[in-house]
């Protein structure tokens, strides 16, 4: 793939006109359905480049997780990426949303280490810079993952990777999350439903099954096959639990059965935002429709 | 340095530590608090501020937001924009915002991701949540010495390939040890040509296959010893020695320049033999202590400052280093920014439209452009040209 596939992108896009693009189509609403009007384009798909020993790999925006997730499992590493069965990993860039092991793999922010973007004008530009370390400059990387393609198209990226596990089980049972995460060692995700903790374990194995030894015997824990079955809408934690809710301790993000409506940002932000879609795009061209500001969590 | 005519704002002593919550793992500070204090102020929490920089004793959280500060342990645990959950923010025009929250994401776009490295020219930081993390169970500190750097680098190269991110991969070149040890008594082998310094750090039967596994492969790339620090006090003066490394420099030489570039990580050793020819060539003394395992090179130019003509030398002999590095697919920067040096070779990196859409993003939070100004972004080619022209057009804006 590489330069050509970019290129041939980029001449997709064009300089005019109401363009979204379609990644996996997983999470198509989030932020509000593209307009009507909208050419729709694909970005690249493939790897490009993988390098094991760098812990970075360089792929097109439009390649399905799952290829990403099966190249990067060949060298026991993956990515901090995760979304429904389906997505893309542009897709998963733009929308934003952290994977539940978080606290292990990181931020899916972090995890970008540079983008080849097509503006709005119809013209490439690139954020960011190949290495795992990198201040040269503003990180427009940052502003990219979560922006629902409003600033900019995603055409290729280079992500940051990690070793996977060695093992990863599940843990369930009754006890105050803060005494969860008092008890083990930096947990991938410790979800509350009100009641009950689901904790991910992982690791190397002995030390996973130490914990979840610890979690057995200190607080009647068991161990499940899966986390539990996440309700459909996500916000932001409140002090207080919907009914049928589940929170992700340490992000404040609550899954719950009924949509949430997303706090409104105040004047300074809005002015800030403001600014940026003007200036990246003046005319409101890429992804006409979505807003990230609509989305609650 | 401030630009000709700005106001100079300093937040030194706004050097409180406001909250620290240990349960939500959180701590509020403001910009002037000194990094180290942070760290000493959390002792007994069980929780510590990751960012370490070797001047961790002298610098600022603040200045860490503003640089995007980096350090040994951010190999493992990321640079300071992953430790920032928010930000309150005096804007340029002299509005008051807080960036990010305290838990997991802000709504919209990451403003806070992208003022943290803004090198203060998108608003002044006031308050700052950091994150803290939890101390490690069990912690290996390994120091390896080697007869090559290249077999120090390969050793660096043959960890990360095996899927281990120590905590810290550290190295240090024979000129560092020698001026180092005297003062550290680390116990860094003088006669090596290398020393690298290994950290682990988890849960314990980790640590110890990671412990078992890096020697393994150290010895396989020629490693002449290992040592393993038996106990805190070992540690600590392991640890000491590398953060002493710039200061130790004065017994070679009254002066310095320090640079900071990354490299890919399996490049190092092609790029120090490099970096030492580059400083041969001018008449400089090469030295090298620097983030082996995320290829964040310090290369150090040690010269005589009283020698008539030498800071002719430092530039060019920097900025070739700066070339070599980016030949090899590197940036220009991991953890000190761009400020006023670095400006110049933005364009050797990027190309206009990478710069315009960064100029957007500086734009978006400082319109006027009166936050540090002249830092970061080079001066647009058509700025100059204007500047050139004997009579500007009515309502052009220079």
């Amino acid at each position: 793939m590489g330069v050509s596939r970019l290129e041939d992108f980029r001449e997709e896009v064009g300089p005019s006109g109401p363009v979204c693009v379609r990644g996996g189509g997983t999470r198509w609403l989030v932020g509000g359905p593209p307009d009507g009007d909208s050419r729709q384009v694909r970005a690249p798909s493939g790897i490009v480049a993988f390098d094991p020993a760098e812990m970075t790999v360089e792929v097109g925006a439009g390649t399905p997780l799952a290829e990403l997730s099966g190249a990067l499992a060949e060298h026991r590493q993956e990515a901090a990426l995760d979304g429904p069965p389906g997505s893309t990993v542009g897709g998963v860039l733009a929308v934003g949303r952290s994977s539940l092991r978080r606290i292990r793999v990181g931020s899916v922010g972090d995890a970008l280490l540079q983008a080849n973007c097509v503006g709005a004008d119809g013209s490439l530009f690139t954020a960011g810079g190949p290495t795992v370390k990198n201040v040269s400059g503003y990180d427009l990387c940052r502003l990219l993952v979560g922006s629902l393609g409003t600033l900019a198209l995603l055409g290729q990226v280079i992500l940051r990777t990690w070793p996977s596990p060695e093992r990863m089980l599940w843990m369930q049972g009754s006890a105050t999350p803060e005494a969860v995460r008092l008890l083990c060692y930096r947990p991938s995700s410790v979800l509350w439903d009100g009641r009950q903790v689901s904790v991910c374990l992982e690791g190397y194995a002995q030390d996973v099954e130490v914990e979840a030894a610890a979690l057995a015997s200190n607080f009647g824990f068991v161990e499940v096959a899966t986390g539990p079955v996440l309700p459909p809408h996500r916000s932001r934690w409140t002090g207080r639990l919907p009914e049928g809710g589940l929170l992700e301790v340490g992000t404040s993000v609550v899954h719950g059965p009924v949509e949430e409506p997303a706090p409104e940002p105040g004047p300074g932000v809005a002015a800030i935002v403001a600014r940026l879609r003007s200036g990246f795009d003046r005319e409101g061209r890429l992804n006409p429709g979505r807003d990230p500001y609509r989305v609650a969590a | 340095m401030p630009s000709d005519g700005s106001v100079v704002i300093s937040t030194t002593r706004m050097n409180r530590i406001l909250e620290v919550d240990v349960e939500r793992r959180i701590a509020w500070v403001e910009p002037g608090v000194i990094n180290l204090e942070l760290t000493r102020h959390l002792a007994g929490t069980g929780l510590h501020f990751a960012p370490d920089p070797s001047s961790q004793s002298a610098c600022t959280i603040g200045g860490n937001v503003g640089t995007n500060a980096g350090g040994p342990h951010c190999l493992l645990y990321g640079v300071t924009s992953v430790h920032v959950a928010a930000v309150e923010v005096v804007l340029p025009d002299g509005d008051v915002v807080v960036l990010g929250e305290e838990e997991g994401d802000a709504v919209g776009y990451d403003l806070r991701g992208a003022f943290v490295g803004g090198e203060g020219t998108l608003g002044i930081a006031t308050r700052i949540a950091v994150r803290l993390t939890p101390d490690p169970p069990d912690v290996r500190t390994m120091l390896l010495d080697f007869m090559t750097i290249e077999e120090a680098a390969d050793t660096v190269s043959a960890v990360i390939a095996a899927g281990m991110v120590p905590s810290a991969l550290e190295l240090m070149d024979q000129q560092v040890v020698q001026a180092v040890e005297p003062f550290a008594n680390a116990g860094y082998s003088l006669d090596a040509a290398a020393v690298l310094i290994v950290e682990l750090d988890g849960l314990p039967a980790g640590v110890a296959q990671e412990a078992e596994a890096v020697e393994l492969l150290a010895l396989q790339n020629g490693a002449r010893s290992v040592r393993v620090a038996a106990d805190e006090e070992e540690r600590a003066r392991i640890w000491k020695g590398r953060k002493a490394a710039f200061g130790a420099i004065a017994t070679i030489k009254p002066a310095y320049y320090l640079h900071d570039t990354v490299i890919p990580r399996t490049r190092l050793a092609e790029v120090i033999s490099g970096v030492n020819a580059i400083a041969e060539r001018h008449g400089l003394i090469g030295m090298n202590v620097f983030h082996a395992g995320d290829g964040n090179l310090h290369p150090l130019l040690v010269f005589d400052d009283r020698e008539p003509g030498i800071m002719d030398h430092v530039y060019a002999a920097g900025e070739e280093i700066v070339r070599l590095s980016l030949e090899v697919g590197g940036v220009l920067s991991g953890e000190h920014g761009i400020g006023l040096e670095k400006r110049r070779f933005m364009p050797l990196l990027f190309s206009p439209e990478d710069l315009a859409a960064q100029r957007l993003l500086r734009d978006a939070f400082d319109p006027e452009g009166v936050s540090n100004p002249d830092k970061v972004l080079p001066d647009g080619p058509s700025c100059g040209e204007i500047q050139d022209l004997p009579e500007v057009p009515e309502g052009t804006w220079v």
